[in-house]
């Protein structure tokens, strides 16, 4: 074989991508390309319109099988998105696809830089790094792990069912872990779900039965993830699940510990009504909870808060089911994917004073509306204000705590479309005249317009406008006793006075109060709005940056219940991809220690966040667990005498690297 | 003409300790004496230039070179003698990676002749004067004085070093082994240091007693504090090298109640010693916020005389350069 390179070392193929003009509108390519040519041991350096195209691999593997290529670098785009098509192309050409390094002059030079010039110059010198670096690749190879077939779901809303009856019907045995006493989230609260007017309840509650049912499903509620361990596919999820003081297999919500309550009157806010109503310390949430099974409230409880109740309620059971003596436990599962649909928190809107809520009683937030139109909520759907009176005037004020600069900039998404279906609601049931103030309509959905287009002939009144104040200050005769809401109403182009007797705050949505908790015992990221990041905005909207965890529904943003159900399918189908496949591939990037050159200092040892390091007390030597390292490299970089080695990031590569941008 | 292997000993900027080493072989000594032939060894015997300039190329069997390269006279003598030597043995801390006399590369050459001439406390040098290279003496008699280097130098910076000899100074114990594996021809590859390949916990008596978890809350100098003679000295606050440094010494400061200071360098994978324990103890430190890892960081007021006692010229770091 004939030695085309000029220098010593392997031999080395360099390939740049043009990416269409997204690299060579801002770097001259073709310099680059005589730059890399004459570095040494550089014997191939080609450019391409688009490298990861097929002929653009096809000319890599084949440049590899005819010119003896013994190392391969790609200068393109980031290594996210194609260090693994070139890995490919390398391993077709009979390469070690190790034996390559990806240089990113898209996301690092040419789309951060106006100055031509500066950034060619910048993607040389990144160039350089690379060919030093490369020589000194080793062959690696990806470890395979086997995958724990188990899927765990966290989260009992809408998304969380539908993503855990999705894994179970295709045969998975599924943990569905929910915080509350019964699973259905806030979808279980409203009655009416927009543009179809289905009712809520009617498709909700028949796949909770489903979830309950379901041979593949445990259902674990009033329980939530403490602690997570492992890695992808083979998790171990430690769960606390909350005492109920009422035995889960033997009680089947037959209401009569409830009716037996020493309190005769319910006199503690029920949450499930938004506080509207009142429930007992024993009590189910609504009907249709499922489980089905009460749950005993140790702060109003008297027997749970004093020892001292005559327990009328336990005697009443003639299940037995009540347990005062039930402790909390914690329970260590494991499984290979877990779908994390922990929903969102709805705006409080007490954070916006002008509005009055909190203040004035007629002032509604939109959840309690929710509760109050709803056929089962505390009214039985009659909407009467808390003072008694029926609401001749209704105003409902859009965005909320949403598009607002002192509270929350993004638009909730939802906030218009159920503003509108509460607008409909409200006017069906009161025959009140109804004001949407809104800022602008977003109707964006499927008939969603036509729905907007119903509700403008039904006469509900729209004003385009921000509402700057709600107050009980009347001006007017008219104004007397009612609530007033001051508004700009931009589209007539004066300020407006507009007297109602309810007022209903479509609040936006949030990340829930926890995130960040439950974002660090998942090892995953928040946005900076708190809701949990996905992988990729596009191409990877279920994933997160933690293999093997993936979200779905308004735990990710704010969505409406189509886009919900369709990202739980979404987030249930990669599971299932992961944990049908059998194994997952272990990218070779892992530490070790060379044994014999360990002192035993244990400096590493609680260096680790993975807690892949364990000291050997018989050797005094320390042991890396492959599998559990990420290869973040921390070990490697603390251990004092260099006994610790990175793959692919070895002190001969990493040097190579800063020789190469330096020279 | 004797058979015996010929050896030379010879220094440069030392402190004469490594010379004490040789003679601490004790009795050790005449057997190595028995075995060779030593034909240069200025701090015992009288030997001139020309001496070493009238020796045929690759006479003598192994030169040890002690001390760090300073002047233009090591330069030339330690350049003569790679000339002369089969085996030159770079012996000791200076010898090997700059020393105590590297820890003035945190000094600019300027800054250093200031101080001495003129700076320093006890100089009464109003006219400035500093030392010329050539000058005529009242007799019209040339006079030459090395020239003084911008930097120091290792050994193995200026010429081609076969192996090393680590500590500051060679334990007699690692000298002797040295000396028999040439006398034997047993030798490792070339480049080796002649001592174990890890680092000094790995011998050291108090190995046991360090924790996992340092979890440090201050840094104490020896003089500050009593150290627990039986506890690990580096989780009592002191600073040790020991994580850091080469073994083969048998722990003997540790054994003296005194932390390592890292004389033996680092282990072969390590390019910086000082910047390997830096990163190890950073991870150490338990305080988490700014102020008060400044607070523990104050503890140690001299961070390359700590850290790079006896590399910096060898170092990642090499020198400083004012502009």
């Amino acid at each position: 074989m004939k030695s085309a390179s000029n220098g010593s070392g392997p031999k080395i193929g360099f390939y740049i991508c043009h990416c269409g003009t997204n690299i060579a509108g801002t770097i001259d390519v073709e310099a680059v390309r005589e730059h890399a040519a004459k570095l040494p041991g550089v014997a191939v350096s080609k450019g391409y319109k688009y490298m990861c195209s097929d002929p653009g691999q096809e000319m890599i593997a084949q440049d590899i099988r005819a010119q003896g290529l013994e190392r391969l670098v790609v200068a393109a785009c980031s290594p996210n998105l194609h260090e693994e098509t070139f890995r490919k192309a390398a391993a077709k050409g009979g390469l070690n696809p190790f034996f390559f390094q990806m240089v990113n002059i898209r996301e690092h030079a040419s789309w951060v830089h106006e100055d031509k010039a500066a950034a060619t110059q910048k993607a040389e010198d990144q160039v350089r790094a690379a060919i030093h670096r490369v020589r000194f690749h080793k062959a690696l190879e990806k470890k395979r792990v086997p995958v724990h077939p188990d899927v765990m779901v966290v989260g009992g809303g809408i998304a969380g069912i539908h993503a855990a009856l999705t894994a179970a019907n295709a045969g998975k045995k599924v943990i569905l872990v929910e915080r509350e006493a019964t699973i259905g989230g806030h979808m279980a609260l409203f009655d009416k779900t927009f543009p179809t007017l289905d009712c809520s309840a009617c498709i909700l509650t028949p796949k909770m039965s489903a979830v309950k049912g379901h041979p593949n499903i445990t259902l674990w509620a009033y329980s939530e993830v403490t602690k997570v361990e492992g890695y992808v596919g083979n998790f171990k999820v430690t769960v606390k699940r909350k005492p109920r003081y009422v035995k889960e297999d033997l009680c089947v919500g037959c209401d009569a510990c409830i009716d037996a309550c020493v309190f005769k009157e319910a006199k503690f806010p029920d949450e499930f009504n938004q506080g509207l109503s009142k429930r007992k310390p024993v009590y189910l949430s609504f009907p249709q909870a499922t489980p089905k099974v009460v749950t005993i409230d140790p702060k109003t409880c008297i027997q749970l808060k004093t020892g001292k109740c005559k327990m009328t309620c336990a005697a009443a059971c003639d299940r037995k089911a009540i347990d005062f003596g039930q402790k909390e436990e914690s329970k260590e599962v494991p499984v290979g994917a877990i779908i994390l649909t922990t929903g969102f928190d709805a705006f409080d809107p007490k954070r916006h004073e002008y509005y009055g809520y909190g203040r004035y009683p007629n002032v509604y937030s939109a959840l309690e509306v929710e509760r109050l139109v709803n056929a089962s909520g505390p009214t039985g759907g009659d909407v009467v204000l808390r003072d008694g009176r029926r609401p001749e005037a209704i105003g409902i004020i859009h965005c909320v705590g949403s598009r607002d600069e002192h509270t929350n900039k993004w638009c909730s998404r939802v906030c218009c479309m159920y503003s509108l279906k509460l607008a409909h609601l409200l006017k069906e049931r009161t025959g009140a005249q109804v004001y949407n103030f809104y800022i602008d309509m977003r109707t964006p959905g499927k008939t969603f317009e036509e729905f907007y287009d119903r509700l403008l002939k039904e006469g509900v009144q729209f004003v385009r406008g921000r509402v700057a104040e709600v107050n009980d200050w009347a001006m007017t005769r008219e104004e007397e006793g009612r609530l007033v809401i001051r508004v700009e109403d931009t589209l007539a182009g004066f300020v407006r006075r507009i007297p109602v007797d309810m007022v209903v705050l479509s609040q936006g949505l949030e990340a829930r109060k926890d995130a960040l908790d439950v974002r660090r015992i998942f090892n995953i990221g928040c946005g900076s709005d708190g809701f949990f990041q996905e992988r990729h905005p596009k191409l990877a909207p279920v994933s997160t940056f933690a293999d093997g965890i993936f979200i779905a529904g308004a735990c990710q943003g704010p969505k409406d219940i189509p886009d919900t159900v369709a990202q739980a399918g979404a987030a249930a189908a990669e599971a299932l991809a992961l944990v049908d496949a059998g194994h997952v591939e272990m990218e070779p990037n892992t530490s070790r220690v060379v044994e014999e050159e360990c002192s035993g200092c244990k400096s590493c040892v609680p260096l680790c966040p993975y807690s892949a390091i364990t000291f050997d007390e018989a050797k005094k030597k320390a042991s890396i667990n492959e599998i559990l390292c990420k290869g973040c490299g921390v070990c490697a970089a603390a251990c004092p005498s260099g006994s610790i080695r990175q793959n692919l990031f070895e002190d001969d590569e990493i040097f190579g690297e800063i020789e190469g941008v330096l020279s | 003409m004797s058979a015996k292997p010929k050896v030379g000993f010879y220094w440069c900027a030392s402190c004469g300790g490594c010379e004490e080493a040789v003679v601490d072989l004790a009795e050790g000594v005449l057997d190595v004496v028995a075995a060779v032939d030593i034909v240069l060894w200025p701090v015992a015997m009288d030997f001139k230039r020309s001496d070493v300039e009238g020796m045929a190329d690759k006479s003598m069997t192994v030169c040890f070179i002690n001390g760090a390269v300073r002047t233009s006279e090591q330069e030339e003598m330690v350049r003569m003698l790679r000339k002369k030597a089969q085996f030159v043995i770079s012996f000791g801390s200076c010898a090997n990676s700059g020393g105590i006399p590297g820890l003035a590369n945190q000094f600019s050459k300027e800054t250093i002749l200031k101080f001495v001439y003129e700076d320093c406390p006890g100089v009464d040098n109003s006219a400035r004067t500093r030392p010329q290279t050539r000058m005529k003496d009242e007799g019209d008699r040339s006079l030459h004085l090395p020239v003084f280097r911008d930097m120091v130098r290792s050994l193995d910076q200026v010429i081609d070093v076969d192996y090393y000899l680590p500590g500051c100074p060679p334990t007699p114990k690692l000298i002797m082994g040295g000396v028999q594996a040439l006398l034997s021809g047993k030798l490792p590859a070339k480049g080796t240091v002649l001592s174990p390949d890890v680092a000094l916990c790995d011998e050291c008596p108090r190995k046991d007693s360090k924790p996992t978890d340092l979890a440090l809350t201050e840094f104490k100098r020896p003089h500050l504090a009593p150290i627990d003679p039986e506890k690990c000295i580096l989780a009592q606050g002191f600073l040790c090298m020991g994580p850091a440094t080469r073994s083969g010494c048998e722990a003997l400061c540790v054994k003296g109640n005194m932390p390592c200071s890292g004389c033996f360098g680092p282990t072969s994978k390590v390019r910086d010693q000082g910047a390997k324990l830096v990163s190890c103890l950073a991870g150490s430190i338990a305080a988490k916020e700014t102020p008060e890892i400044d607070k523990v960081l104050s503890g140690i007021p001299d961070p390359v005389g700590s850290f790079y006692r006896y590399g910096l010229p060898k170092s990642m770091l090499k020198r400083r350069i004012d502009n």
